[in-house]
Protein backbone atom coordinates (compact mmCIF):
# COMPACT_ATOMS: atom_id res chain seq x y z
CA UNK A 1 0.00 0.00 0.00
CA UNK A 2 1.70 3.45 -1.44
CA UNK A 3 -0.03 6.27 0.51
CA UNK A 4 0.67 10.30 -0.37
CA UNK A 5 0.55 12.76 2.36
CA UNK A 6 0.34 15.90 0.73
CA UNK A 7 0.63 19.17 3.96
CA UNK A 8 2.17 22.69 3.79
CA UNK A 9 3.12 22.22 7.30
CA UNK A 10 6.21 19.46 7.76
CA UNK A 11 5.33 18.76 11.45
CA UNK A 12 1.80 17.48 10.44
CA UNK A 13 3.15 15.54 7.48
CA UNK A 14 5.78 13.98 9.89
CA UNK A 15 2.60 13.38 12.06
CA UNK A 16 0.26 11.62 9.66
CA UNK A 17 3.31 9.83 8.56
CA UNK A 18 4.23 8.47 12.39
CA UNK A 19 0.45 7.19 13.00
CA UNK A 20 0.18 5.29 9.43
CA UNK A 21 3.71 3.97 10.07
CA UNK A 22 1.92 2.69 13.43
CA UNK A 23 -1.25 1.41 11.58
CA UNK A 24 1.32 -0.79 9.70
CA UNK A 25 1.54 1.38 6.52
CA UNK A 26 4.74 2.04 6.06
CA UNK A 27 5.25 2.94 2.28
CA UNK A 28 4.84 6.52 2.49
CA UNK A 29 5.64 9.49 0.08
CA UNK A 30 4.98 13.43 1.29
CA UNK A 31 4.64 16.42 -1.34
CA UNK A 32 3.91 20.21 0.38
CA UNK A 33 0.84 21.27 -1.92
CA UNK A 34 -1.34 19.97 -4.95
CA UNK A 35 1.21 21.36 -7.67
CA UNK A 36 3.84 18.95 -6.32
CA UNK A 37 0.71 16.24 -5.13
CA UNK A 38 -0.60 16.40 -8.79
CA UNK A 39 2.42 14.97 -10.57
CA UNK A 40 4.34 12.64 -8.13
CA UNK A 41 0.27 10.72 -8.50
CA UNK A 42 0.32 10.90 -12.05
CA UNK A 43 3.49 8.74 -12.20
CA UNK A 44 3.93 7.05 -8.76
CA UNK A 45 1.12 4.26 -8.47
CA UNK A 46 -0.30 5.12 -5.44
CA UNK A 47 -2.36 3.27 -3.68
CA UNK A 48 -4.11 6.29 -1.11
CA UNK A 49 -4.02 9.99 -0.67
CA UNK A 50 -3.85 11.82 2.38
CA UNK A 51 -4.87 15.26 1.74
CA UNK A 52 -5.18 19.09 3.74
CA UNK A 53 -7.03 21.52 1.98
CA UNK A 54 -5.50 24.98 3.16
CA UNK A 55 -2.09 25.11 1.48
CA UNK A 56 -0.49 27.67 -0.98
CA UNK A 57 0.18 26.64 -4.78
CA UNK A 58 -3.27 24.25 -5.39
CA UNK A 59 -5.01 23.75 -2.26
CA UNK A 60 -6.42 19.94 -1.53
CA UNK A 61 -9.99 20.90 -2.88
CA UNK A 62 -8.53 22.00 -6.44
CA UNK A 63 -6.38 18.75 -6.44
CA UNK A 64 -9.11 16.29 -5.04
CA UNK A 65 -10.76 17.36 -8.32
CA UNK A 66 -7.97 17.03 -10.32
CA UNK A 67 -7.93 13.63 -8.95
CA UNK A 68 -11.31 13.01 -9.83
CA UNK A 69 -11.04 14.48 -13.36
CA UNK A 70 -8.22 12.13 -14.23
CA UNK A 71 -8.58 9.10 -16.12
CA UNK A 72 -6.02 7.07 -14.37
CA UNK A 73 -6.17 8.66 -10.63
CA UNK A 74 -10.41 8.99 -10.68
CA UNK A 75 -11.06 6.04 -8.60
CA UNK A 76 -7.74 6.86 -5.78
CA UNK A 77 -8.90 6.90 -2.70
CA UNK A 78 -9.11 10.20 -0.90
CA UNK A 79 -8.88 11.41 2.88
CA UNK A 80 -9.31 15.08 3.57
CA UNK A 81 -7.13 16.11 7.36
CA UNK A 82 -7.65 19.84 7.36
CA UNK A 83 -8.65 22.11 9.89
CA UNK A 84 -11.44 23.82 7.74
CA UNK A 85 -14.72 23.00 9.26
CA UNK A 86 -17.30 24.77 7.73
CA UNK A 87 -20.46 22.99 6.84
CA UNK A 88 -20.03 24.29 3.44
CA UNK A 89 -16.92 23.02 3.12
CA UNK A 90 -17.40 19.60 3.71
CA UNK A 91 -20.11 19.38 1.82
CA UNK A 92 -18.31 20.50 -1.60
CA UNK A 93 -15.39 18.22 -0.34
CA UNK A 94 -18.17 15.31 -0.25
CA UNK A 95 -20.11 16.62 -3.88
CA UNK A 96 -15.88 16.45 -5.58
CA UNK A 97 -15.75 13.19 -4.71
CA UNK A 98 -13.48 12.65 -1.02
CA UNK A 99 -13.64 9.06 0.69
CA UNK A 100 -13.41 10.52 4.38
CA UNK A 101 -13.16 13.66 6.14
CA UNK A 102 -10.73 14.34 8.84
CA UNK A 103 -11.13 17.84 10.93
CA UNK A 104 -7.80 18.90 12.80
CA UNK A 105 -7.13 18.42 15.58
CA UNK A 106 -7.75 15.07 15.45
CA UNK A 107 -6.69 11.78 16.73
CA UNK A 108 -4.72 8.61 16.06
CA UNK A 109 -7.92 6.99 16.63
CA UNK A 110 -10.14 9.09 14.41
CA UNK A 111 -7.07 8.16 11.65
CA UNK A 112 -7.40 4.74 12.04
CA UNK A 113 -11.22 4.65 12.58
CA UNK A 114 -11.44 6.71 9.15
CA UNK A 115 -9.19 4.87 6.97
CA UNK A 116 -10.22 1.31 7.85
CA UNK A 117 -13.88 2.69 6.93
CA UNK A 118 -12.29 3.48 3.55
CA UNK A 119 -10.95 0.19 2.90
CA UNK A 120 -14.30 -1.85 3.91
CA UNK A 121 -15.96 0.25 1.74
CA UNK A 122 -13.86 -0.28 -0.92
CA UNK A 123 -13.47 -3.94 -0.52
CA UNK A 124 -17.31 -4.33 -0.30
CA UNK A 125 -16.71 -2.61 -3.80
CA UNK A 126 -18.64 0.52 -3.07
CA UNK B 1 0.77 83.70 -22.21
CA UNK B 2 0.32 82.70 -18.36
CA UNK B 3 -2.42 84.18 -16.78
CA UNK B 4 -0.22 85.76 -14.07
CA UNK B 5 2.03 87.68 -16.79
CA UNK B 6 -1.84 89.01 -18.23
CA UNK B 7 -2.60 89.79 -15.12
CA UNK B 8 0.93 91.56 -14.06
CA UNK B 9 1.02 93.69 -17.48
CA UNK B 10 -2.58 94.54 -17.08
CA UNK B 11 -1.67 95.74 -13.82
CA UNK B 12 1.29 97.68 -14.62
CA UNK B 13 -0.85 99.00 -17.05
CA UNK B 14 -3.63 100.51 -14.86
CA UNK B 15 -0.81 101.30 -12.02
CA UNK B 16 0.32 104.07 -14.65
CA UNK B 17 -2.57 105.37 -15.89
CA UNK B 18 -3.20 106.01 -11.67
CA UNK B 19 -0.27 107.58 -11.64
CA UNK B 20 -1.15 109.97 -14.90
CA UNK B 21 -4.48 110.51 -13.45
CA UNK B 22 -2.86 111.39 -10.41
CA UNK B 23 -0.40 114.13 -11.76
CA UNK B 24 -2.83 115.36 -14.08
CA UNK B 25 -5.15 115.94 -11.22
CA UNK B 26 -7.86 113.81 -12.32
CA UNK B 27 -9.25 112.46 -9.04
CA UNK B 28 -12.28 110.40 -10.65
CA UNK B 29 -9.69 108.49 -13.22
CA UNK B 30 -7.34 108.19 -10.32
CA UNK B 31 -9.74 106.22 -8.65
CA UNK B 32 -11.56 103.92 -11.48
CA UNK B 33 -7.67 102.81 -12.07
CA UNK B 34 -7.58 101.96 -8.26
CA UNK B 35 -10.55 100.09 -8.40
CA UNK B 36 -9.80 98.26 -11.65
CA UNK B 37 -6.26 97.77 -9.94
CA UNK B 38 -8.14 95.69 -6.74
CA UNK B 39 -10.66 93.86 -9.06
CA UNK B 40 -7.66 92.03 -10.95
CA UNK B 41 -5.90 91.00 -7.52
CA UNK B 42 -9.61 89.61 -6.35
CA UNK B 43 -10.12 87.79 -9.43
CA UNK B 44 -6.43 86.39 -8.78
CA UNK B 45 -7.38 85.12 -5.36
CA UNK B 46 -10.65 83.41 -6.42
CA UNK B 47 -9.31 81.63 -8.84
CA UNK B 48 -6.68 79.84 -6.48
CA UNK B 49 -9.47 79.41 -3.65
CA UNK B 50 -11.34 77.53 -6.20
CA UNK B 51 -8.19 75.54 -7.01
CA UNK B 52 -7.57 74.37 -3.91
CA UNK B 53 -11.49 73.85 -3.27
CA UNK B 54 -10.95 71.32 -5.81
CA UNK B 55 -8.02 69.65 -5.12
CA UNK B 56 -9.59 69.15 -1.48
CA UNK B 57 -13.01 67.80 -2.89
CA UNK B 58 -10.98 64.99 -5.33
CA UNK B 59 -8.65 63.98 -2.18
CA UNK B 60 -12.16 63.82 0.17
CA UNK B 61 -13.95 61.80 -2.72
CA UNK B 62 -10.42 59.77 -3.23
CA UNK B 63 -10.63 58.35 -0.24
CA UNK B 64 -14.15 57.33 0.40
CA UNK B 65 -13.80 55.16 -2.33
CA UNK B 66 -10.79 53.38 -0.01
CA UNK B 67 -12.35 52.40 3.10
CA UNK B 68 -10.59 49.23 3.66
CA UNK B 69 -8.75 51.23 7.10
CA UNK B 70 -12.42 51.21 8.97
CA UNK B 71 -12.79 47.88 8.48
CA UNK B 72 -9.41 46.82 9.30
CA UNK B 73 -9.87 48.83 12.76
CA UNK B 74 -13.07 47.58 13.43
CA UNK B 75 -12.97 44.24 12.39
CA UNK B 76 -10.05 42.74 11.61
CA UNK B 77 -7.32 43.68 14.51
CA UNK B 78 -9.98 42.97 17.19
CA UNK B 79 -10.35 39.54 15.46
CA UNK B 80 -6.65 39.09 15.34
CA UNK B 81 -6.12 39.77 18.22
CA UNK B 82 -8.59 37.01 19.60
CA UNK B 83 -6.61 34.30 16.92
CA UNK B 84 -3.24 35.49 18.45
CA UNK B 85 -4.54 34.66 21.69
CA UNK B 86 -5.87 31.19 20.68
CA UNK B 87 -2.06 30.25 19.76
CA UNK B 88 -1.22 31.02 23.13
CA UNK B 89 -4.01 28.72 24.61
CA UNK B 90 -2.74 25.85 22.02
CA UNK B 91 1.00 26.22 22.49
CA UNK B 92 0.52 26.30 25.90
CA UNK B 93 -2.01 23.14 26.01
CA UNK B 94 0.42 21.35 23.44
CA UNK B 95 3.33 22.03 26.05
CA UNK B 96 1.41 20.80 28.98
CA UNK B 97 0.47 17.48 27.23
CA UNK B 98 4.18 16.43 26.31
CA UNK B 99 5.53 17.69 29.42
CA UNK B 100 2.91 16.02 30.97
CA UNK B 101 3.20 12.78 28.90
CA UNK B 102 7.25 13.15 29.60
CA UNK B 103 6.68 12.93 33.65
CA UNK B 104 4.52 10.15 33.25
CA UNK B 105 6.91 8.15 30.97
CA UNK B 106 9.96 9.11 33.52
CA UNK B 107 9.28 7.16 36.69
CA UNK B 108 8.50 4.14 34.08
CA UNK B 109 11.49 4.69 32.84
CA UNK B 110 13.52 4.64 35.92
CA UNK B 111 11.64 1.49 37.56
CA UNK B 112 12.52 -0.24 33.79
CA UNK B 113 16.18 0.55 34.79
CA UNK B 114 16.44 -0.36 37.72
CA UNK B 115 14.70 -3.76 37.96
CA UNK B 116 16.93 -4.80 34.52
CA UNK B 117 19.90 -3.87 36.52
CA UNK B 118 18.52 -6.33 39.27
CA UNK B 119 17.98 -8.85 36.65
CA UNK B 120 20.63 -8.61 34.98
CA UNK B 121 23.22 -8.87 37.96
CA UNK B 122 21.48 -12.27 38.99
CA UNK B 123 21.19 -13.25 35.90
CA UNK B 124 25.23 -13.14 35.70
CA UNK B 125 25.78 -14.66 38.42
CA UNK B 126 23.48 -17.98 37.18
CA UNK B 127 25.73 -17.55 34.06
CA UNK B 128 28.91 -18.20 36.49
CA UNK B 129 27.24 -21.21 38.50
CA UNK B 130 27.00 -18.38 41.68
CA UNK B 131 23.43 -19.18 42.67
CA UNK B 132 21.66 -21.96 44.82
CA UNK B 133 18.61 -23.56 43.54
CA UNK B 134 16.54 -21.77 45.67
CA UNK B 135 18.10 -18.50 44.75
CA UNK B 136 17.41 -18.98 41.39
CA UNK B 137 13.54 -20.23 42.22
CA UNK B 138 13.48 -16.79 43.21
CA UNK B 139 15.27 -15.04 39.96
CA UNK B 140 12.75 -17.50 37.65
CA UNK B 141 9.58 -15.72 39.77
CA UNK B 142 11.39 -12.41 38.99
CA UNK B 143 11.57 -12.89 35.37
CA UNK B 144 7.86 -14.05 34.97
CA UNK B 145 7.41 -10.91 37.18
CA UNK B 146 9.20 -8.94 35.01
CA UNK B 147 7.95 -10.25 31.75
CA UNK B 148 3.94 -9.45 32.95
CA UNK B 149 4.68 -5.55 34.28
CA UNK B 150 6.90 -5.15 30.65
CA UNK B 151 3.30 -6.88 29.35
CA UNK B 152 1.48 -4.15 30.93
CA UNK B 153 4.00 -1.14 30.46
CA UNK B 154 4.95 -0.99 26.79
CA UNK B 155 1.30 -0.58 25.75
CA UNK B 156 1.03 2.48 28.17
CA UNK B 157 4.77 3.66 26.94
CA UNK B 158 3.72 4.05 23.11
CA UNK B 159 0.59 5.32 23.83
CA UNK B 160 2.34 7.98 25.95
CA UNK B 161 4.70 8.75 22.80
CA UNK B 162 2.07 8.89 20.12
CA UNK B 163 0.01 11.51 22.07
CA UNK B 164 3.75 13.23 22.39
CA UNK B 165 3.70 13.02 18.88
CA UNK B 166 0.05 14.33 18.18
CA UNK B 167 0.63 17.30 20.61
CA UNK B 168 2.67 18.83 17.79
CA UNK B 169 -0.31 19.47 15.90
CA UNK B 170 -0.13 22.70 17.02
CA UNK B 171 2.57 23.68 14.46
CA UNK B 172 0.58 23.31 11.88
CA UNK B 173 -3.04 24.61 13.02
CA UNK B 174 -0.90 28.14 14.53
CA UNK B 175 1.32 28.73 11.49
CA UNK B 176 -2.04 29.12 9.91
CA UNK B 177 -3.39 31.20 11.91
CA UNK B 178 -0.29 33.20 12.32
CA UNK B 179 0.15 33.26 8.26
CA UNK B 180 -3.36 34.65 8.08
CA UNK B 181 -2.26 37.38 10.50
CA UNK B 182 0.90 38.71 8.75
CA UNK B 183 -1.20 39.05 5.74
CA UNK B 184 -3.52 41.55 8.11
CA UNK B 185 -0.77 43.29 8.94
CA UNK B 186 0.51 43.31 5.49
CA UNK B 187 -3.21 45.10 4.46
CA UNK B 188 -2.74 47.58 8.04
CA UNK B 189 0.65 48.55 6.57
CA UNK B 190 -0.77 49.67 3.04
CA UNK B 191 -3.44 51.37 4.67
CA UNK B 192 -1.63 53.50 6.98
CA UNK B 193 0.62 54.68 3.92
CA UNK B 194 -2.53 55.79 2.40
CA UNK B 195 -3.88 57.78 5.22
CA UNK B 196 -0.40 59.50 5.70
CA UNK B 197 -0.69 60.24 2.23
CA UNK B 198 -4.09 62.11 2.95
CA UNK B 199 -2.63 63.36 6.32
CA UNK B 200 -5.14 66.23 7.89
CA UNK B 201 -8.13 65.36 6.13
CA UNK B 202 -11.54 64.34 8.66
CA UNK B 203 -12.96 61.20 7.10
CA UNK B 204 -16.17 58.87 7.96
CA UNK B 205 -16.13 56.08 5.64
CA UNK B 206 -18.51 53.46 5.65
CA UNK B 207 -17.08 50.16 6.49
CA UNK B 208 -16.65 48.12 3.00
CA UNK B 209 -19.13 44.93 2.95
CA UNK B 210 -16.28 41.92 2.13
CA UNK B 211 -17.75 39.06 -0.12
CA UNK B 212 -17.64 36.01 1.38
CA UNK B 213 -17.11 32.71 -0.19
CA UNK B 214 -18.22 29.95 1.66
CA UNK B 215 -16.03 27.27 0.71
CA UNK B 216 -12.40 29.57 0.86
CA UNK B 217 -9.95 28.04 2.99
CA UNK B 218 -9.20 29.94 5.72
CA UNK B 219 -7.85 28.09 8.57
CA UNK B 220 -8.50 26.91 12.30
CA UNK B 221 -12.20 28.04 13.28
CA UNK B 222 -12.22 29.72 16.29
CA UNK B 223 -15.21 29.44 18.73
CA UNK B 224 -16.31 32.98 19.13
CA UNK B 225 -14.66 34.47 15.98
CA UNK B 226 -15.47 32.93 13.39
CA UNK B 227 -19.07 33.21 12.63
CA UNK B 228 -21.50 30.68 10.59
CA UNK B 229 -21.67 26.82 9.53
CA UNK B 230 -18.92 25.46 11.53
CA UNK B 231 -18.88 22.08 12.71
CA UNK B 232 -18.14 21.47 16.25
CA UNK B 233 -16.15 18.50 16.51
CA UNK B 234 -15.44 15.20 14.06
CA UNK B 235 -19.15 13.64 15.07
CA UNK B 236 -20.66 16.78 13.32
CA UNK B 237 -18.31 15.71 10.27
CA UNK B 238 -19.42 12.47 10.30
CA UNK B 239 -23.46 13.31 10.68
CA UNK B 240 -23.38 15.35 8.23
CA UNK B 241 -21.19 13.47 5.41
CA UNK B 242 -23.74 10.23 6.32
CA UNK B 243 -26.42 12.49 5.68
CA UNK B 244 -24.92 12.74 2.31
CA UNK B 245 -24.91 9.35 1.99
CA UNK B 246 -21.72 8.59 3.28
Amino acid sequence: MKILIVDDFSTMRRIIKNLLRDLGFNNTSEADDGLTALPMLQSGNFDFLVTDWNMPGMQGIDLLKAVRADERLCKLPVLMVTAEAKREQIVEAAQAGVNGYIVKPFTAGTLKEKIDKIFERIEAGG
Amino acid sequence: MSEALVGSEQCLEFARSLVAHLEAGDEQGAQESLEALSAIRESQLFQELGKLTRELHNTLANFQIDTKITTLAETDIPDAKERLNYVITMTEQAADKTLGAVEELQPLSDELQTRMAKLHADWGRFRSRDMAVEEFRELSRELDQFFDWMGETMPQFNSKLTDIMMAQDFQDLTGQIIRRVITLVQDVESGLVDLIRISGQKLKAQPEKKEVNPIEATGPSIEGIDQGNIVKGQDEVDDLLSSLGF
